[in-house]
């Protein structure tokens, strides 16, 4: 069985695998080749279908059944969203810098299953050398033959974008993804319509993110089948994990699912910094609510089973904190960039992100009152009601239900803590 | 080419057409050409938004209207340096606001050669905390090997900012094994990317 798919060329060979001559060495371009001789568009799509993947930017909805939704006007339009930029997540960067020819590779293969030919890669402005390698990678590949018109003899014809992003977190939501790449601001539309049905310039679009299909040559090479023996059912194949924070070896880990946190934090991202003590972790990025070690060391790494304990793997990124963390100037840190990242367009979000900052700054500053416990569970409320999983949202997009996120966890795992910074006056006061 | 650019350099009168003929509608080009109007204007001014709004064909209202949701596009003159460091959690935990204290202080004494910013999540976690110079990444830094970064930009006055030289130079803990050096580095505050012209190949 495979160990790893997404990172075993980077590391069997570190100082060329971002380049064409690397890639075809080792097998690069031949699931293209194979998809455009032997398959037919529905096979390939039936083949990703069968491997029960998940899509990797967060959501975890089956890549497969969502390629099944693509209506059938004409043009449309596949778009990989690389604006990776969830606190914690760094693994699509490792992707396209090290290994860009895989996610190309993937992006033929998908527009020729789709029947797309214009495809575009929409990368956060911060990542100019990732946008770079795979510019570099787009034109040799091109000059071989395996872009642009004629695709290896078969008709097929595809033309790729790279498209730099302006610094806007916002943008990595699918249809405010659109609505930038259309030259727009980056403000998440009201769903429905679906971009499968109604995406870029109107036309019927599939989003998808770089780790999924990065994952798209081996499972054409590979069968599907093969792909979803990998792994527990539900959370099937391997997955990117970037383990940040308080760890011992942090860094990006491409795992199988199904490993307990206490495995992935003491294992396999080596404990905790200077032996201290394990106080709580982010399990999915700075939206997801935290987990803490008196409840969650023995549940399992996988989709299903972290969203039934009220969190999400999502895209990812693994935030671990000792002891030594002030719980609240973590979570003003989280709420601070939802604050920043929020597109206005929403007065619950906008409104009350930085409510939220605010009243989380002030008891950080020593000028809390006792009644900003319930204020800031009120606020919470009032973007997420009732606050619980999968959050219910009174926004157009989940990113305001994500920045209550950290302050419930406070709430619920650390009150004592947060009280405590709460000047006594106060609470003799009241 | 329409007039209003008639007095953008040739080299990026091409890249405009260029990135323009890239899209299926001409409205999508707005981002790349306010880089490429970065270029021509040191930030993103009032006449950088006439000129692209003449190239796609809207008005400038319009264009600001987008570049102004955009961290990116900078409203104001910044320095020949940007130095945007990351506060958000991971770097937050490891001492990304010390980082930040230290590059501010340390810019004020560069004689406008070098701009602080904090800026969120810039997907180096793995390496905090960790800051870019010019959207070029750098890793594992302290606040004292930020002081010293800062020092050398306005003592050295690179004409290319390269990742890997200031890594080697000021960084420790990288997010992940960077692979082989990198040619290319940025020449100014706008994202190194060949099609808009602001990548450069270093020493």
């Amino acid at each position: 069985m495979t160990d790893t798919i997404l990172t075993a060329r980077m590391d069997a060979h570190p100082s060329d695998s971002q380049t064409l001559k690397r890639y075809l060495a080792t097998g690069g371009y031949e699931a293209l080749g194979k998809a455009l001789r032997d398959m037919t568009k529905e096979q390939i799509i039936d083949e990703v279908k069968a491997s029960n993947m998940r899509g990797r930017g967060g959501a975890g909805f089956p890549m497969g059944v969502k390629w099944g939704f693509l209506a059938d006007a004409t043009p449309r339009y596949l778009v990989v969203n690389c604006d990776e930029s969830e606190p914690g997540t760094f693994n699509d960067r490792q992707l396209v810098e090290r290994d860009p020819h895989q996610l190309l590779e993937g992006i033929a293969i998908a527009s020729y299953a789709l029947g797309v030919n214009h495809a575009f890669i929409y990368v956060r402005g911060e990542y100019p050398k990732g946008a770079r390698r795979l510019h570099r990678a787009l034109d040799e590949a091109a000059k071989a033959g395996y872009f642009g018109r004629d695709i290896l003899g078969s008709g097929f014809d595809l033309d790729v974008t790279i498209h730099l992003g302006g610094g806007a977190y916002i943008c990595g939501e699918e249809t405010a993804l659109l609505n930038s790449l259309e030259g727009r601001r980056g403000e998440p539309r009201l769903k429905p319509p679906f971009p499968a049905v109604e995406g870029l310039y109107a036309k019927p679009t599939i989003v998808n993110n770089v780790e999924s299909i990065s994952n798209v040559p081996w499972i054409t090479l590979n069968g599907g089948a093969a792909y979803a023996a990998i792994g527990p059912e539900r959370s099937a194949g391997t997955k990117m994990l970037s383990i940040s924070g308080h760890i011992n070896k942090p860094g990006n880990y491409e795992i199988v699912m199904g490993m307990t946190w206490a495995d992935l934090i003491y294992e396999v991202g080596g404990g905790i910094r200077d032996d201290r003590q394990l106080k709580t972790w982010i399990p999915g990025g700075a939206s997801s609510p935290w987990f803490i070690p008196s409840k969650h060391l023995d549940t399992l790494v996988d989709i299903d089973e972290v969203g039934a304990n009220g969190s999400m793997i999502g895209a990812g990124a693994v935030v671990v904190m000792d002891d030594t963390t002030n719980v609240v100037a973590a979570a003003r840190s989280i709420v601070r960039f939802f604050a920043h990242e929020s597109c206005g367009q929403c007065t619950p979000c906008r409104e009350g992100t930085s409510w939220l900052e605010d009243i989380l700054t002030r008891i950080l500053d020593g000028h809390g009152r006792t009644a900003d416990l319930d204020l800031l569970w009120d606020v919470s409320d009032n973007i997420s009601p009732g606050l619980g999983w999968p959050p219910a949202m009174t926004t157009i997009c989940p990113l305001g239900p994500s920045a209550t996120a950290p302050v419930a966890s406070i709430l619920r795992y650390f009150r004592d803590e947060v009280e405590a910074m709460i000047p006594t006056a106060d609470v003799a006061r009241a | 080419m329409t007039s209003a650019m008639s007095h953008w350099s040739a080299a990026n009168q091409e890249r405009a057409g260029v990135i323009l003929a890239s899209y299926p509608e001409q409205r999508s080009a707005i981002m790349p050409l306010l880089y490429i109007a970065s270029l021509e204007h040191s930030f993103v001014c009032d006449d950088a938004m006439r000129e692209v709004g003449e190239l796609v064909g809207i008005t400038p209202a319009q264009v600001q209207s987008v570049a102004s949701f955009y961290t990116m596009f900078k409203r104001e003159e910044v320095g020949q340096y940007l130095v945007s460091v990351c506060t958000s959690i991971s770097c937050h935990l490891l001492g990304g606001d010390d980082v930040l204290e230290a590059v501010t202080a340390a810019a004020g004494e560069a004689d406008d050669v070098v701009s602080a910013e904090r800026a969120e999540c810039i997907g180096a976690c793995g390496g905090a905390p960790a800051i870019q110079v010019n959207y070029e990444t750098v890793e594992g830094l302290t606040a004292d090997k930020a002081t010293a970064l800062v020092g050398w930009l306005s003592g050295s006055r690179p004409e290319v900012v390269l990742a890997d030289e200031m890594q080697q130079l000021f960084g420790g803990q990288r997010s992940f094994d960077w692979g082989p050096t990198e040619p290319d580095g940025a020449i100014c505050p706008v994202p190194a990317f060949g099609p808009f012209g602001s990548a450069r190949e270093g020493r």
